[in-house]
């Protein structure tokens, strides 16, 4: 089942001869169980992209389905709920809130939507239990390491029913193996059935997705999908 | 790296026969470097004749081989030197993209594009194979891998260096360019693209796509 579909996607800044094309026809779809990832370089349309497809941002051409909802039939209230019901994000920064704990950070979504706080706590923390930091459930973000914190704010995209979880540049500026753990967190909600779209300029990280698309100057130009045999790769020009 | 000194190494940890050091060679470096055990007894014969190795005694139809001193100096020696990047094979696409680069009707940005799929593609499989279950406790295995996986990685942000400098030098280049680009472009990116976002040189950088062909 398709969460994610964009369809002909269009969109453009500005108008005339100012007018900048950042989307120009995109079609992309991502199941459930699917990590696509989207690599191109800067200004290549990326970040639009990931907007889109949150809902955070509205083509000027082209239909965007979540769910098999289009989301342009949907009233702005509609669309905040389906955002933080069904939508979980990561970004570079990570927007957590320093005066509140990594528990309250996480419940806050849940909390936004209704749902009481002892409820929402204990499902915090059972998803703070999942990305390995059970013992810093009370700490404030200030208290955490760069990777702590990291893992914080994917366990606040992944709390709850997220389908979706959008990522742009989820390791920042963590070092390779705490970078890598965060991936296989990403990894792991995917292969557990959500959806997943990670914008990244690190083919490293590219590499755990199951579909790669290129995209340069607001369309893609390129695919990159399984290997028919991917054994020969190890052994390819192995021994003198 | 040279199979000589991964066999000392290996006879470091006590004296092995051939078929032993084989699969503890292959174990070693995660199943990458497949050998044959002709290769095995051809660099034991050759560790013999320069004193590095002896052998011992056969046992059970079995000859094992164990390390001398002059082996241990030897396999000191090779740990604290670094490899050298001049015994390293030459690059065959870095020569492959400066000829695409001079050859009249090549494409650049689709022999880089082609390339980067190829390669994150392979990288893909690489972290599959690090992340399967059976694998993952498994250090050498998956250090292995990713040397592999950095060495791909370093192609690729490469081949985004090489993009971009076409971009770069494409305005420069459309003079000359806008001649013979006018006969139209098959290939990326796809018909009706726009003009570059955030690229104010976009005229340029179009017929920098065109203009190599």
């Amino acid at each position: 089942m398709s969460i994610l579909e964009l369809r002909g996607v269009h969109r453009t800044h500005g108008t005339g001869e100012l007018a900048v094309h950042a989307l120009a026809g995109v079609d992309l779809t991502v199941e459930a169980g699917e990590l696509v990832a989207v690599m191109g370089p800067s200004g290549s349309g990326k970040s639009t992209l990931l907007n889109l497809a949150g809902g955070l941002d509205r083509p000027t051409r082209g239909e965007v389905f979540v769910a098999g909802q289009r989301l342009a039939d949907l009233p702005v209230r509609r669309l905040a709920a389906l955002r933080r019901r069904m939508v979980g994000y990561v970004f570079q920064d990570l927007n957590l809130l320093p005066s509140l704990t990594a528990a309250e950070n996480v419940a806050m979504p849940l909390e936004l939507d209704g749902v009481s706080p002892r409820r929402a706590q204990r499902t915090a923390r059972a998803t703070l239990d999942a990305v390995g930091l059970t013992e810093l459930a009370d700490r404030y973000p200030d208290d955490l390491s760069g990777g702590q914190q990291q893992r914080v704010a994917i366990a606040r995209a992944l709390v709850g029913d997220r389908r979706l979880v959008l990522a742009d540049e989820p390791t920042g500026a963590l070092d390779s193996v705490t970078g890598e753990a965060v991936l296989q967190l990403l990894r792991g909600r995917v292969d557990q059935g959500a959806a997943g779209l990670l914008v990244t300029h690190e083919a490293r990280h590219a590499g755990w997705a199951d579909r790669v698309v290129f995209l340069r100057d607001g369309v893609i130009v390129d695919t990159a999908g399984p290997l028919p045999r991917p054994e020969d790769l190890l052994t390819a020009g192995g021994a003198e | 790296m040279s199979i000589k000194h991964g066999l000392l190494a290996l006879l470091e940890r006590g004296p092995m026969h051939g078929y032993q050091l084989r699969s503890a060679f292959e174990e070693s470096t995660g199943g990458t470097w497949p050998l044959n055990i002709g290769q095995v007894y051809t660099t034991l014969g050759r560790l013999e004749r320069d004193e590095l190795v002896r052998s011992l005694p056969e046992h059970d139809g079995q000859r094992e081989y164990e390390i001398t001193d002059e082996g241990r100096t030897e396999l000191t020696l090779w740990f604290a030197t670094p490899v050298s990047r001049a015994d390293r094979p030459r690059d065959e696409l870095a020569i492959k993209l400066a000829l695409a680069l001079t050859t009249p009707g090549v494409d650049v940005r689709a022999v880089v594009q082609g390339q980067r799929t190829a390669t994150v593609r392979a990288m893909q499989e690489y972290t599959r194979l690090k992340a399967s279950p059976a694998k993952l406790a498994d250090l050498s295995w998956r250090l292995v891998i990713d040397a592999m996986l950095f060495q791909a990685e370093a192609e690729v942000r490469w081949l985004d260096h090489c993009e971009a400098e076409l971009v770069r030098q494409a305005p420069a280049a459309s003079a000359s360019a806008a001649a013979s680009a006018s006969a139209g472009s098959a290939g990326a990116p796809a018909p009706g693209s726009p003009t570059e976002p955030g690229q104010p040189a976009a005229p340029g950088a179009r017929a920098g796509k065109g203009g190599r062909r």
